[in-house]
Formats: structure tokens, C-alpha cells, sequence
């Protein structure tokens, strides 16, 4: 019983941070109709910048992050404002194209100026071992989860309170109407961009406290956030929460249960079952 | 007419290249661009023509290389024919995984190919049975057409993949010219329009998906007499997926000879990147390669075909309408 306790712990805690990347995902998606392929790349990017503000400043990763968001959001808004507005015009196809394409780009970049190598920030004000009942799990893991937890709330509050999230509420809902509003659609475009990318760029920060950072390692945490977002339902920020953590929990308990290697394939099993039942996915609109 | 003589000249120029570029290099890019000229022209008639994007022909591509390779090595059977069974097999596959599959819309599917790629990835990389993560080598017969293995130049395997490629337009050709064609650009189009005039939207999509499955299980078995051995990392990877359905993206998803255009660009330009900058591992490959398909998407988003329509139309195509 111990050990499913523990996976079920160490699951919630990476659920969560796999939600708040997925919530900048499926923002961009509800409102604008774009699924960006390079959205692993944008989280390997914050995570390298945690590391060199940690390496070259000093800085804490958590003291770090809130640079780290912003510097995400400013790639974000310039990713779309070079690439995925003129592609706007085009098919999806081209759309999907074009992302895949800057995610190939942006690997290359790490590589060329980062190298392949493997990094990892060391000790931090959140290293340490969190002990309850049968359960113990590092102290950064816990820290990472709470940050990518109070993160969401954070994206929650500036949708559903603030003017502006109204505004870009009614652009995922209905652009012409939001349009003959008055909502200008070019603008909450690049808000979603600043906003989705923010955020996959703050679970790059909590999760560079203590996994460890490469050229590729958005490759596989992207796959999980897309099967996150197409699980909870494409669009809906809530959902992604919901899937992020029971990816997460069943990624832990199919690693304890059945095999480490087959741990993210019983995940996207689980959403091929899911999607069979429910094509909208767990919290979308049909 | 000019349609005729436009693949006449097409036919001379891919018949000519080996003779006029030599070199082993040369001979292997035009090996790989009609491999996955061939491969995208699989592709095309499921996600260009039904518009059903597919991030998992990586599958079948393994089915056939995977196929042919076990009953080669098991029971002695020549290639050609296990070529066909794992041509069978796949489009048999294809048709159990998108019978539940194809309920979903848009990108629910497409993420739905990219798991099920993966967890094939998966299962076969783990599988002893299979070889496992160490893979098979394929048997050295004597260089034959009968044995599918050439061991004096790459040359006759430039041919195979040429006459592949044929096989693979030819039934396009015909796809477009029948009734099936329509019905399936109609599903592309608006698949609730097409099911109202009585359409029946699943059965054609399933008969697009198991000859795309086909086709593209015919260019594994290929593969895997070219390199005379595969594992599951490279024929199974998504990166494979991607590419299949990148080279008629590029070209331009549902017109016939899209893919070997977007394979005529890509390939080259991913090879010789690699070759000239890759031996460094620093990845300035990945960004010229990446850099240069993110400026084709941004400039020319139709795909490479609409290049000349654009240029003799004055009006760009894209700002007649707002997309």
C-alpha cells in the first residue's frame, strides 16, 4: 500500500505542473483554433533560463521565475507576430507546418549555443525531503507542484475576472461577435500567445528545480501536453488541470504497476479509452 | 493535355537524375527523396484528399519493414511477397484502429495517431520477440532483383523506390479520376454536407486509410532492403510520422504530385544540412533545417504547388479572404 500511496503523491505533484503547461497550451487553442507543436520547446526554454539565472546569477529558481514568465511571454507574443500570423492565412495545415518547423528550430538553437549536454540546478532553498506518514517525497517536487498550483489559480483569476480575460474569453467563444464588441481579435491573439507561453514557461521554472534539463527534453513533456489538453477536452482550461493530474498519477502507477517502460504508453492508452467513449474529451465542447 | 506532358518531362527528369549525379551521396538522397516521395503520396490520399491528418504512418511503414523482415529471416520467404503481406497486414490495421478512431474530429484525431504511433514504438521496442531495442539485421543474399538486395551501388535501389513511387501515383491518379475521389474531398470539405447527400463518410474514410496504409507499408519493406537492418527506433519514431506528413504539407496536401515536390525540397535540404553541418553535433543543422521550414510555411502556406498560381495571379491567393 505504501508504494501506490507514494506514486499517487509523486502523481499529483507532476500532474500539476503537466496541467499548467497544458493550460497555456489549450488557451491558444481555444482561442485561436492553433495547436502550437513547438510547446514542449517553449517549457525547454524556460527551463534553460532558470538554469542560467541559477548558474550565472545565483538566483534561486523561484526567484527566477517571474523573469522567466515574462521573457516566455515576450518569446510568445514574437512567435506569434513573425510566424503565426502570416500563417493565419493559410491552411492548418500550413499551421502545423510552421510550429513544427520553429520546434526543430529551437532544438537546434539549445544545441548549438547550450550543447547537448545534460544539466541540473543543484542545491536550492527547496532542496530537502518532505516526510508524511508513510509517504516522503523531495521537498522541490512539493514546492514545484504548490508553484505550478498557485500559477494556475493565478491564470484562472486574470480569465475569469479581469476585463481583459473577458475580452479573451469572448474571442474563444464567438471572434466575429467579440469583434463586433469592439474586441480587437489580432490583440487577444497575442495575449493567448503571452499568456499560453507565460505559462508553459513557469512550469519550465518549477520543473527545472529538480529534473534535469537538455536540447530534447520538451520532446516528450510536449506529447504529454498535448494527450493532457486533447484529454480534458481542447479549449478548456479546467480540463487540462483535471487530465494534467490524472496523467500524472497513472504515468506513476503504471511505472510501480506494470513497467517503467511502458508508463507513458498505458497514459496514451488511457486517452485512446477515454476519447472512445467521450470524442470531446473529459471536460470539452462536443 | 498539358497535364500529359507536364509528367512526361517529370518522368525524363526522375528517370535522368541517377545518370547525371553519380556520386554514391547523390544517388543515396535520390534513393530517400523517392522513398518519401512515395511515402507522402500514402500519406496525401488519406490527410490531403479526406483530410484526415495522420502524425502515425510511422505504424505502417514498420508493419511492412517489420513484416517482411521476420518472414524473410523466419521462413526464407522472398521479400516481394512478404513486401505484399505486410501491405495486407497494414491496411488490415488501419482499418481496426480507425474504425474507432475516426469518430474523432480535427486534432482529437491527429493527437489519437501520434499515441497510437507511440505506443506501437513502444510495445516493439520492448518486445524480445521482435528483436527488442537491439533490433534485426536482415539476411545477405545474393545482389538480385529477385532477392530485393543490391550490393554493387545504390543504383538499381534508386529504381525500385522510382518504381515505387509510380505505383503509389498511379493509384492517385486513378483515386482523383473515380467516384471515391469526390466523396473524399467532399469529406474534407464539410464531412456533414457529404454525409446528408448520402455519403456514407466512415466506409470511405476507411478504404482511403487502408490503401494509404498499404502504400506506405510498401516503402518499410524498402527501407528495410535498403538498409538491410531496422529496429524500433528507426522505423517507428514520430519524427518518421512527422516527416511523411511534412514532405506533402510542403509540396501541397491534395494535389498528386505535392509530395514528390515537398520530398524534392525537404529531403535534399535535411540531408545536405546534415552532411555539412552535422558532424559537429552542435545542431546547426536542426537550425537551418528547422529555420528554413518555418520561412516555407510563413511565405508560401498553400505548399510549394500554389507557387505558380501565385505568381501569374496578381492578387496574392491569401488575401482574397480572410482565413
Amino acid at each position: 500500500m505504501d508504494i501506490l500511496a507514494q506514486s499517487v503523491t509523486s502523481g499529483v505533484l507532476l500532474g500539476l505542473i503537466l496541467a499548467l503547461s497544458a493550460a497555456g497550451l489549450t488557451l491558444i487553442w481555444g482561442v485561436m483554433d492553433i495547436v502550437n507543436f513547438a510547446h514542449g520547446d517553449f517549457l525547454m526554454l524556460g527551463m534553460y533560463g532558470t538554469f542560467f539565472a541559477w548558474s550565472i546569477l545565483g538566483l534561486d529558481p523561484l526567484v527566477a521565475l517571474p523573469g522567466v514568465v515574462i521573457a516566455l511571454a515576450a518569446v510568445g507574443v514574437v512567435v506569434y507576430a513573425t510566424i503565426i500570423r502570416p500563417v493565419l492565412r493559410g491552411s492548418v495545415l500550413a499551421q502545423i507546418f510552421a510550429t513544427f518547423g520553429l520546434g526543430i528550430l529551437l532544438r537546434g538553437l539549445a544545441q548549438f549555443f547550450f550543447s547537448p549536454a545534460f544539466r541540473q540546478v543543484g542545491e536550492t532553498a527547496s532542496s530537502g525531503i518532505v516526510a508524511a506518514g508513510p509517504v516522503s517525497v523531495g521537498r522541490e517536487q512539493v514546492v514545484a507542484a504548490a508553484g505550478a498550483l498557485i500559477v494556475s489559480l493565478l491564470l484562472f483569476a486574470i480569465l475569469d475576472r479581469t476585463t481583459l480575460g473577458t475580452a479573451l474569453r469572448a474571442t474563444a467563444e464567438d471572434r466575429t461577435a467579440a469583434e463586433l464588441m469592439g474586441i480587437d481579435s489580432a490583440r487577444m491573439f497575442a495575449l493567448a500567445w503571452a499568456l499560453g507561453a507565460g505559462c508553459v514557461g513557469a512550469a519550465g521554472a518549477l520543473l527545472a528545480i529538480y529534473f534535469p534539463i537538455f536540447p530534447d527534453v520538451g520532446a516528450t513533456f510536449g506529447l504529454l501536453a498535448f494527450v493532457t489538453v486533447a484529454l480534458g477536452g481542447f479549449g478548456s482550461v479546467t480540463g487540462a488541470v483535471f487530465a494534467g493530474i490524472l496523467i500524472g498519477v497513472v504515468v506513476n502507477l503504471a511505472g510501480v504497476l506494470v513497467d517503467p517502460s511502458y508508463k507513458f504508453a498505458i497514459a496514451y492508452a488511457l486517452y485512446l479509452v477515454v476519447l472512445s467513449i467521450r470524442p470531446q474529451g473529459l471536460l470539452g465542447r462536443a | 493535355m498539358r497535364k500529359r506532358l507536364a509528367l512526361a518531362g517529370v518522368a525524363l527528369v526522375l528517370i535522368g537524375y541517377p545518370f547525371v549525379f553519380g556520386s554514391a551521396t547523390a544517388i543515396n538522397i535520390g534513393v530517400l527523396v523517392m522513398l518519401f516521395a512515395m511515402l507522402g503520396t500514402a500519406w496525401n490520399l488519406l490527410g490531403g484528399y479526406a483530410g484526415q491528418i495522420s502524425f502515425g504512418h510511422g505504424v505502417f511503414f514498420g508493419l511492412g519493414a517489420y513484416t517482411s523482415t521476420l518472414l524473410l529471416r523466419q521462413f526464407g520467404l522472398s521479400p516481394w511477397a512478404g513486401m505484399l503481406a505486410g501491405a495486407a497486414l497494414a491496411a488490415a490495421v488501419a482499418i481496426v484502429v480507425g474504425w474507432p478512431t475516426f469518430r474523432l474530429a480535427g486534432h482529437y484525431f491527429a493527437i489519437a495517431t501520434i499515441v497510437v504511433g507511440e505506443i506501437t514504438h513502444t510495445i516493439v521496442r520492448n518486445a524480445d520477440a521482435l528483436g527488442g531495442a537491439r533490433g534485426l539485421s536482415l539476411p545477405i543474399l545474393p545482389g538480385s532483383f529477385l532477392n530485393y538486395e543490391f550490393h554493387e551501388g545504390r543504383l538499381p535501389y534508386y529504381f525500385v523506390a522510382l518504381g515505387l513511387y509510380t505505383v503509389a501515383l498511379l493509384v492517385t491518379l486513378e483515386v482523383e479520376r473515380r467516384r471515391i475521389g469526390f466523396y473524399l474531398r467532399a469529406i474534407r470539405e464539410d464531412q456533414t454536407a457529404a454525409q446528408s447527400v448520402g455519403v456514407s463518410v466512415l466506409q470511405y474514410k476507411l478504404a482511403a486509410a487502408a490503401l494509404s496504409a498499404a502504400l506506405a507499408a510498401l516503402g518499410g519493406t524498402f527501407y528495410a532492403q535498403y538498409v538491410l537492418f531496422i529496429d524500433a527506433d528507426s522505423v517507428f519514431p514520430l519524427s518518421l510520422s512527422i516527416l511523411i506528413a511534412l514532405v506533402p504539407i510542403l509540396g501541397g496536401a491534395g494535389h498528386a504530385i505535392g509530395p514528390l515536390l515537398g520530398a524534392a525540397v525537404l529531403i535534399p535540404l535535411s540531408e545536405l544540412t546534415r552532411i555539412t553541418f552535422g558532424g559537429t553535433g552542435q545542431g546547426l543543422d536542426l537550425v537551418i533545417y528547422g529555420g528554413l521550414i518555418v520561412i516555407i510555411a510563413v511565405l508560401q502556406p498553400g505548399g510549394l504547388v500554389t507557387l505558380p498560381r501565385r505568381l501569374h495571379s496578381p492578387v496574392a491567393p491569401g488575401r482574397k479572404g480572410s482565413a
